[in-house]
């Protein structure tokens, strides 16, 4: 079935009055983004739906791309037929044959905003249930809760057939919830808070920290080749890569080992916080979730949150982990989330943290180093790379050597 | 030329052997090392299990790179007695197995273990129920072959499989070195088989290279210990160049498996049709779905098996007298001894062995020239007389 068009119908949007046009003007965008590699395709977006004009494109590489779209309630792939009756029957049987199976059952619904057409509705209704009854066997209409609703609209230049109602991944357009930075480790968490960030409308940018030699480059690649999955559900993300050894050593050198962990923690957030300021964001993402670990307990959070008044957002605080596990496995973030590369969060982690330590303490120890000189020079080694879905950074050559076999 | 020995060894393909040199070229860090050159070769050694496992329908944790055929031979029989030793020390096999699982018995019986080792019928096949009886509580391994590497019995996996369903604990193994890529993989890798050896260079790929397929679950004892490389099951620097040539030329070997399997199956039709009813001729190797289409082994009686080879040979025909590996001796092929065949024409059996290389045209240049010897020698035997 060569699907010539899709009718995407607009999530919590549509409930936004006056903000609307913002929003659909964003969500237009973003549709623009996911689908640049279909120069052909035409984007829509009217006030009440998206029509996107396909003009050849296929399907189900758009299908795929569309899915992850926030801010799409449901969608529906269509065909543009001419305005006889001999071609809404011939191409609604097309559609059911491809779409039903034996036990499930259906109804016929019609629409016309052109009146002068010579079908009203109830007559198309009819005509082409008749129509598919006489060449389908097993069919079966039920009114209230079909399985299969077979759409036919009659506008004014054609008339539009479908039969599949398929869901988008809601949530908000992205852009329209402000922008923020996100804290990115690598682990399972923070992926999936990103994602989350991602589906409330925040325009997200990555702050990766990263402290070579002792962690290795692979480790960083992982993180950037995360954010290329999440980039399927933004379009485009930033990555900003932050070196964080000199920070790490100092800390080491000069913090008794039970506050290692709450004052690196606490320069995280720091630089985390000068980063959003410097690129006029609102808030600060995290992948925390409580008690899970030393630095996540209440006590934790109170002694490194004592850096900043910035929001800091914590989509998945009271997640358990298999939840967070599961939406990881959704997202397509767990099997590389899991892989064992070192990350700068357990480098330098203490055998025995505190986990109830006390923000006085940790600012008494911090008081012996030159904080703003650290920060300033790991603000000045910071890198930023636009990474785009599906960007690979880790599988370099392999793929290349892989062809040989 | 024409090369009729293949199920002694191939000649390697030169797009494997492609691989095989831009890797060890390109990609030679050791894949244990922690940098990135191990880390692509690491990848490499991956991709090729993975592929190799594909392939196969195999789990890729199932997948063990060895030398060759003898070495998951080896591992395969004398890892699995090792290693079950608490539980049992019987052992059963067949009389017709490659010597890499023969002398791997002998080797254990000296030990200690008890062996059994099961008859086999004229065509050389095994018989099930001789198999159940020789079954106790002792035993912890079976093993026999998927195809017969002198005459081509395909043995009768598929009802051993079911019968040793019934015997969890028993591992089973199926040396597999001839039974690859001739369209007959399903009936002698069934989902009942533990363990399942194969060799690289009987596909186009180079020596020193195979497969140990082990089951995901089952045990075996290692008999190379060291570094840990293959899980702990055979430690030692993996043979990367090879393996991934070995993945490549797998790769090549079951593509189209069925049309070359055919032409195989042609040639030796066309050649069994020929010798058909000529006195002093014994086929040993039918055209049967009960053997493989790769391999048909006869006998012209009075001639020695070596002097029918090296007459062949000055014709520019390479063949074997039976098994490649035992040829060099001077005793008669054990398959034909175990199926009771006279030693005498035992002694004068020839193997020809096909692949998807050779041509129908060959085997009627075969036929042309073997028409001549057998002419020459039928008149000095007095043969149909």
């Amino acid at each position: 079935m060569e699907y010539t068009e899709i009718m995407v119908r607009y999530g919590e949007l549509s409930t936004k009055g006056k903000n609307r046009k913002d929003f659909i003007g964003k969500l237009a965008g973003n549709v623009t983004k996911v689908l640049r590699k279909f120069p052909q395709v035409e984007i829509h977006p009217r006030h009440d739906r998206m029509h996107i004009v396909l003009n050849g494109a296929p399907f189900t590489e758009i299908d795929q791309r569309l899915k992850k779209v926030f801010g799409i309630q449901t969608y529906s792939p269509t065909i543009k037929v001419e305005k006889t009756l001999e071609a809404i029957e011939e191409t609604s049987l097309a559609l059911m044959k491809e779409t039903f199976k034996k036990g499930m059952t259906f109804k016929v619904n019609t629409k016309r905003s052109d009146h002068h057409f010579a079908y009203d509705t109830n007559e198309l209704n009819a005509l082409v249930g008749d129509y598919l009854f006489e060449n389908m066997s097993d069919l079966k209409v039920e009114m209230k809760h079909p399985d299969l609703v077979l759409r036919i609209e009659v506008r004014q230049d054609a008339i539009y057939i479908s039969n599949q109602l398929l869901h988008g991944a809601g949530g908000m357009p992205v852009g329209t919830g402000g922008r923020a930075v996100m804290m990115l480790s690598g682990g399972i968490d923070s992926p999936v808070a990103s994602y989350l960030a991602l589906k409330r409308g925040v325009d997200i940018e990555m702050v990766h920290f990263f402290s070579p030699p002792y962690t290795t480059e692979k480790a960083l690649n992982k993180a950037k080749e995360l954010t290329g999955i999440l980039a399927n559900y933004a379009g485009r993300i930033n990555f900003i890569a932050v070196p964080f050894a000199e920070i790490q050593e100092t800390i080491k050198e000069k913090v008794p080992e039970g506050y290692l962990m709450t004052v690196q923690r606490r320069f995280m957030l720091r630089l985390a916080d000068e980063i959003r300021a410097k690129r006029n964001e609102l808030a600060i993402f995290n992948g925390e979730s409580v008690g899970q670990v030393a630095s996540q307990t209440l006590e934790s959070m109170m002694a490194i949150n004592d850096v900043t008044t910035t929001p800091v957002v914590r989509p998945v605080a009271t997640m358990d982990k298999t939840e967070i596990i599961r939406l990881a496995e959704d997202i397509g973030t767990f099997d590389l989330s899991i892989k064992p590369f070192e990350d700068c969060c357990t480098i330098f982690a203490p055998p025995r943290p505190k986990t109830k330590p006390k923000v006085d303490k940790a600012r008494e120890y911090e008081a012996r180093l030159d904080v703003d000189g650290l920060i300033e020079r790991a603000l000045a080694g910071i890198e930023v790379t636009a990474i785009y879905p599906d960007d690979k950074f880790l599988a370099d050559k392999a793929e290349e050597d892989a062809a040989l076999l | 030329m024409i090369y009729f020995d293949n199920s002694a060894t191939t000649k390697i393909d030169p797009a494997v052997l492609a691989t095989y040199d831009q890797v060890a070229q390109n990609i030679w860090g050791n894949p244990s090392s922690l940098h990135k050159m191990g880390d692509r070769a690491y990848q490499l050694l991956t991709s090729s299990r993975k592929q190799i496992a594909s392939l196969l329908g195999t789990k890729q944790n199932e997948i063990f790179f060895t030398s060759g055929g003898t070495e998951s031979n080896n591992t395969a029989i004398k890892g699995t007695a090792i290693q079950k030793r608490e539980f049992g020390k019987h052992i059963i096999t067949s009389s017709v197995e490659h010597a890499s699982v023969a002398n791997a018995f002998n080797a254990l019986e000296n030990l200690g273990y008890r062996v059994t080792r099961l008859p086999v019928d004229k065509e050389g096949r095994v018989n099930v129920n001789d198999l159940r009886n020789a079954l106790d509580t002792d035993t912890t391994l079976v093993s026999i072959m998927g195809v017969n590497n002198e005459i081509g019995t395909i043995q009768p996996i598929e009802a051993i499989s079911d019968l040793l369903t019934n015997y969890p604990t028993i591992q089973f193994h199926v040396d597999n070195v001839q039974a690859l890529g001739k369209n007959i993989w399903s009936r002698v890798f069934t989902p009942r088989v533990d363990l399942s050896s194969l060799s690289a260079h009987k596909f186009h790929a180079p020596r020193g290279i195979g497969i140990l397929y082990k089951k995901e679950g089952k045990m075996l004892s290692p008999l190379h210990d060291g570094g840990g490389q293959e899980k702990g099951l055979r430690s030692g620097t993996e043979n990367l160049p090879a393996i991934a040539a070995m993945a490549k030329a797998v790769r090549l070997l079951l593509t189209d498996e069925a049309d070359k399997a055919n032409r195989e199956a042609a040639i030796k039709r066309k050649i069994v049709d020929y010798l058909q009813d000529k006195p002093g001729i014994k086929i040993f190797s039918p055209v049967s779905d009960d053997f493989t289409p790769h391999i048909l082994c006869f006998a012209l009686e009075g001639i020695r098996g070596e002097t029918l080879v090296h007459t062949l040979e000055e014709h520019d025909i390479y063949t074997s007298t039976t098994s490649a590996c035992a040829s060099t001796k001077t005793d008669e092929a054990s398959t034909l001894v175990s199926m009771h065949v006279d030693d005498k024409i035992a002694t004068s059996a020839i193997r020809l062995s096909f692949d998807e290389s050779n041509t129908i045209e060959e085997a009627d240049e075969f036929i042309a020239v073997f028409d001549k010897i057998y002419q020459h020698f039928a008149k000095i035997n007095h043969l149909g007389e």
